[in-house]
């Protein structure tokens, strides 16, 4: 048994700590994939929290064969976001929802707090296609299906599998 | 067996950590991860890069203490409730289920009252509208029976003539108000194309005059049958003509015959 798969058990029987481990493991991505929804540092914050939370009181219900516990959080918190962005109050504050992809809200000053090396990530992102930036950003960030993001590209569906999987592949080998 | 390095290379896995599979293809890929270590290892892979590249745009890192914050105010209330409501839970469902019974079965009995009622309700209509024709023909019966039977009225009886011995007729004569009626019970019905028609006679010289057709005689229930009568009469008659009637009587068809006594 691997540490992820011990770590989700405890999670699930409501050890904090374990549920702490998978937080800092994970808490920074989910926070990234919110933030690209969001635009709004203050909501995704809160949005985290409350994705995380939702994690912990409904941790009976994950079931790794259904997915990577990543997964399951990014729905959680795709979801949570998602709906977020369709609540009146969020309309209010902002008629217009920036059109700019996920690349394009990187922050370029390093963060310490960050683990992540943001700047150089930025440098190898910048460096994917057009095509495979708008796919990273509609199949992880904003939750599409893959028909779906077809669609949305005007691309053949048979080819966005293994074109995902070649943008993916880019990536790997830049930051892995 | 699948070909592994086709199924990598199909683009699966990627989808599977971006979570928009089917159940059936997340379950599918879970199996083959566990079947094949360097399926596993792959899906790993891709899963550091994604979550690498998502971290990248977080704008910092959220201290987990948020979250402990709330565990802590939290905690103490939510687990307990797992253990201790669970008869509560137990009886609440019983109840509810219960309760979803009675309400079945208490509109099943309103749909079935209802339908009683509807039909009930129709059967109250359709005896109305027969009390009210009954009421409708006893009156006309009434109005009849006080005009034949007023002092004013003299009775002619029609006897059956020639081949028609059997046939008869009265006439009600009122000369007040100088109408006849006619009791026509003993008439045979009439055959498609034929009427009746009414004759006033003048016996010297002998003179008939129409009084009109009866046309709705074999649909008529009493036969009783008024007409207007302004002429001296001294004898009534009664042939079968063409419908439409006769300029004069066709006097082999006369049935009925009967003369107006001058002191009945």
């Amino acid at each position: 048994m691997t540490s992820l798969d011990n770590l989700i058990i405890r999670f699930k029987n409501k050890e904090v700590d374990a549920f702490e481990k998978l937080y800092e493991m994970y808490s920074d991505s989910i926070y990234g994939v919110i933030m690209n929804i969001v635009r709004n540092e203050e909501m995704a914050t809160e949005l985290l929290q409350d994705s995380f939370l939702k994690a912990w009181n409904n941790a009976e219900t994950y079931n790794s064969k259904k997915g990577r516990f990543f997964t399951w959080m990014l729905n959680i918190a795709r979801n949570s976001a998602i709906d977020k962005t369709r609540s009146k109050a969020f309309k209010q504050s902002r008629k217009n929802l920036d059109s700019s992809l996920f690349v394009d809200i990187i922050p370029d000053n390093e963060n310490l707090d960050n683990k992540t090396d943001a700047i150089g990530i930025k440098n190898y992102v910048k460096a994917l296609g057009e095509t495979c930036k708008q796919l990273i950003e509609l199949l992880y960030f904003k939750g599409f299906t893959h028909k779906e993001a077809a669609e949305e590209l005007g691309n053949p569906i048979g080819t966005i599998k293994t074109r995902n999987r070649n943008c993916i592949k880019q990536l790997r080998d830049m930051v892995l | 067996m699948k070909d592994i390095k086709e199924y990598i290379e199909s683009g699966i896995l990627e989808l599977y950590v971006a979570g928009k599979l089917s159940e059936q293809e997340n379950q599918e890929v879970h199996e083959m991860m566990y079947e094949h270590p360097e399926i596993k290892k792959e899906v790993e892979e891709i899963e550091k890069a994604i979550l690498l590249l998502t971290a990248s745009v977080a704008p910092g890192t959220v201290s987990f203490n948020n979250i402990l914050n709330h565990l802590n105010s939290n905690d103490k209330r939510v687990i307990p409730l797992k253990t201790r409501y669970n008869w509560v839970t137990y009886t609440g469902w019983a109840a509810s289920i219960l309760l979803a019974a009675g309400l079945v079965y208490n509109y099943q009995s309103k749909v079935d009252l209802q339908g009683e009622l509807e039909l009930t309700e129709r059967e109250n209509r359709i005896l109305e509208i027969k009390f009210e024709d009954s009421q409708e023909a006893l009156v006309q019966t009434q109005n009849t029976l006080d005009a034949i039977r007023s002092k004013d009225v003299i009775t002619i009886p029609l006897g059956g003539q020639g081949n028609f011995a059997d046939s008869y007729a009265k006439v009600y004569w009122n000369k007040e108000d100088n109408s006849i009626y006619i009791d026509g019970s003993g008439l045979p019905e009439t055959p498609t194309g034929k009427v009746w028609q009414i004759w006033s006679l003048t016996l010297n010289p002998l003179t008939p005059t129409s009084l009109g057709t009866i046309d709705s005689f074999n649909d008529d229930e009493d036969k009783l049958f008024k007409f207007e009568n302004e002429y001296s009469s001294e004898a009534f008659g009664i042939t079968l003509e063409p419908t439409g009637g006769s300029e004069s009587p066709t006097m082999d068809q006369l049935h009925t015959l009967g003369v107006v006594n001058s002191n009945p």
